[in-house]
């Protein structure tokens, strides 16, 4: 790579990363606070369908568990961050090094997302032996189990009543750098060896083996690489809504993160980025008009449908696996 | 803890185990033939449960025809899917179906919420099936000797009809190779509709079954024997119907067992011993007790 195609891929990240902060600043000062909870929002789901792509759009491992490491990211941030009287009053069987532990938002975020990528080591050792829809299968199994050891441990977690009354950390000077975090780390996994390693993966196990891929390190890689992220989108998320149930992190958003990978082009950073953004506003779209009619289930009713159609008639999503020709080189 | 006890969880177990092998032989039907785990298959237990509730409790018809009523619905269900979402996309990837029934399966549940509201409504069968028998130590409700005979009857129809008929037959070779059937003058079309609309069928009395056990329905309470009869099937291998029943009574007994015999504390990790099997037999037994081995299964 010369010095001078170096500097116009650097300024192609280093830009639209300007330009996002600029834009944070702008809505930060003319909206108010609801709509800017949506515009977390918006980044969150961003960071989710971004990670997911790594895991099942580059790599082709089809995992439904992705709101099981959002909980564990989501609980761990949630419990590092809460002040020691409330953890008293909240949890008073937690364990006495924890107890006394409070830590900063950023850190206690680092650590959640590396306990989800921990998790993802220990379960895709086992698991990700499985292929295609047994290893989508296995992978709903471990959210459900992850549901439902959290809602027993009592003493860490406070069982099924949550934690709630986080403090309402997340702002959008959190949520951005997170975002153009996930969004470069991707990016630079994708266009390396190990991104045409994945996708090689992917497209033919057979042949990606025979040129002396490790099929299984590279699977593991990719689980945890998406586990690690979609831990610090669960942290994020407890202390946006400030508050964290077990039944929040079920399947219905499992389904929610696959279609947006789905739609925007399993692979693509790029459809993947554009999907969250669509799903989100149109979902919040669909929010009065389910108040107002009491037309309760129509959003999910749509989104349903238009998977499906997408499926039948677009399988490739919005953008298959490539990404705009504005932001790659030629021969990217 | 006496015997009477363990007879009587035994009995119990039975019932349940009844009801998951009714649904996961539609599940095992459905993927022995077009390799999709079909998601949506809990749903119509649902559809079944409310078509029954329907015809017995605002229409008042008679239980057997509210019974040729369920079957029915389950049926039609089972084939609008099959019509509207999995045969246009045949051929595709199977994570495709995997992730299309997802959505067939939201679509369903949400429908439900927005016709029927997410409001659960009481389910109360005639008080001549709800009497209790005694017998022994264990004591049961009629409801409960029909749902095991009927199940039990439609189990032995079913095996019937796959071993002895030429839509039988056709299943078979259908699920055997799609493309050498086809070569075979076999209408693929119509076997594959065929199979969900058997499949469905059973679903849909397991709906009316589901209702007169807990008394209660929801347009979301698919999910449960959704989940759990798809394990019933991987537990037998899936594809194979002797396996699909096998592994319904198996999981039935093994759950009513667990929270019986077991503390209490343990009984609220009930749906994580269940997945947990899941992912051990996949790993270790991946075709099941009966299934047998086709390659390309996990």
């Amino acid at each position: 790579m010369t010095a001078e195609r170096r500097n116009t891929a650097a300024l192609r990240f280093v830009l639209p990363a300007a330009a996002a902060f600029v834009l944070a600043y702008v809505l930060q000062t003319v909206l108010d606070d609801y709509v800017m909870s949506i515009v977390n929002f918006v980044g969150i789901n961003i960071i989710l369908a971004v990670s997911l792509n790594i895991t099942n759009g580059m790599t082709g491992l089809f995992s439904l568990g992705h709101p099981g490491f959002m909980a564990i990211g989501g609980y761990v941030t949630a419990i590092l961050t809460l002040p020691a009287a409330r953890k008293a009053m909240f949890l008073p069987d937690l364990p006495a090094w924890l107890a006394g532990l409070q830590a900063p938002f950023v850190p206690a975020l680092v650590v959640g997302g590396l306990c989800a990528a921990a998790t993802a080591l220990v379960i895709g050792l086992p698991v990700l032996r499985l292929k295609g829809h047994y290893l989508a299968v296995a992978t709903m199994g471990f959210l459900i189990i992850v549901q439902v050891l959290i809602t027993n441990w009592d003493s860490v977690t406070r069982g099924p009543l949550g934690l709630n009354g986080l403090a309402d950390l997340t702002t959008v000077w959190q949520v951005l750098p997170w975002v153009l975090l996930t969004l470069y780390v991707s990016w630079k996994v994708k266009f390396s060896s190990l991104g045409r390693t994945m996708i090689a993966v992917r497209e033919d196990e057979l042949a990606a083996q025979c040129l002396g891929v490790n099929l299984f390190f590279t699977r593991v890689l990719s689980l945890a690489l998406g586990a690690f992220f979609a831990g610090v989108a669960g942290g994020l998320w407890a202390h946006l809504v400030t508050a964290i149930t077990p039944s929040s992190f079920s399947l219905i958003m499992a389904f929610n993160i696959v279609v947006m990978v789905v739609v925007g082009g399993s692979g693509s950073i790029t459809g993947s980025l554009l999907a969250a953004v669509l799903f989100t506003v149109l979902t919040e779209a669909f929010r009065p008009l389910e108040e107002h009619y009491g037309l309760y289930g129509i959003g999910e009713i749509l989104m349903a449908l238009v998977l499906i159609l997408i499926l039948i008639y677009r399988p490739g999503g919005m953008l298959g696996t490539r990404e705009p020709r504005f932001l790659v080189d030629d021969d990217g | 803890m006496g015997g009477g006890y363990i007879a009587q969880q035994i009995v119990n177990g039975l019932i349940l185990g009844s009801m998951y092998a009714l649904v996961a032989i539609g599940f095992s039907m459905i993927y022995g033939i077009i390799r999709l785990i079909n998601f949506a298959h809990g749903d119509v237990v649902m559809i079944g449960a409310f078509v029954t509730l329907a015809l017995m409790q605002v229409a008042g018809l008679p239980f057997v025809l509210v019974a040729a009523g369920a079957l029915a619905a389950g049926a039609v269900v089972g084939v609008l899917i099959e019509r509207g979402a999995f045969r246009p996309m045949r051929g595709a990837p199977q994570v495709t179906g995997f992730i299309a029934s997802l959505a067939v399966s939201i679509m369903l549940q949400n429908l439900g919420i927005l016709l029927l509201t997410a409001q659960p409504r009481n389910f109360t069968f005639p008080a001549a099936l709800q009497k209790v028998i005694n017998a022994g130590p264990v004591s049961f409700r009629v409801i409960d000797l029909v749902i095991m005979l009927s199940a039990l009857g439609l189990m032995v129809l079913v095996m019937l009809l796959v071993k002895r008929t030429r839509l039988g037959m056709a299943m078979r070779a259908t699920a055997e190779n799609l493309d050498v059937a086809r070569l075979m003058g076999i209408n693929i079309n119509r076997t594959i509709l065929a199979a969900f609309a058997m499949g469905s069928a059973l679903a849909g009395i397991a709906g009316l079954m589901w209702g007169g056990k807990f008394g209660q329905i929801d347009p979301l309470l698919g999910y449960v024997p959704g989940l759990k009869s798809f394990v019933a099937a991987v537990i037998g291998g899936v594809g194979s119907i002797p396996g699909a029943i096998l592994g319904g009574y198996i999981l039935g007994l093994a759950e009513v067992l667990f929270v019986g015999l077991l503390p209490p504390i343990y009984s609220a990790y009930r749906d994580a011993f269940v997945f947990g099997t899941l992912i051990v037999i996949l790993l270790i037994m991946p075709n099941g007790l009966l299934g047998s081995d086709k390659g390309e299964r996990a």
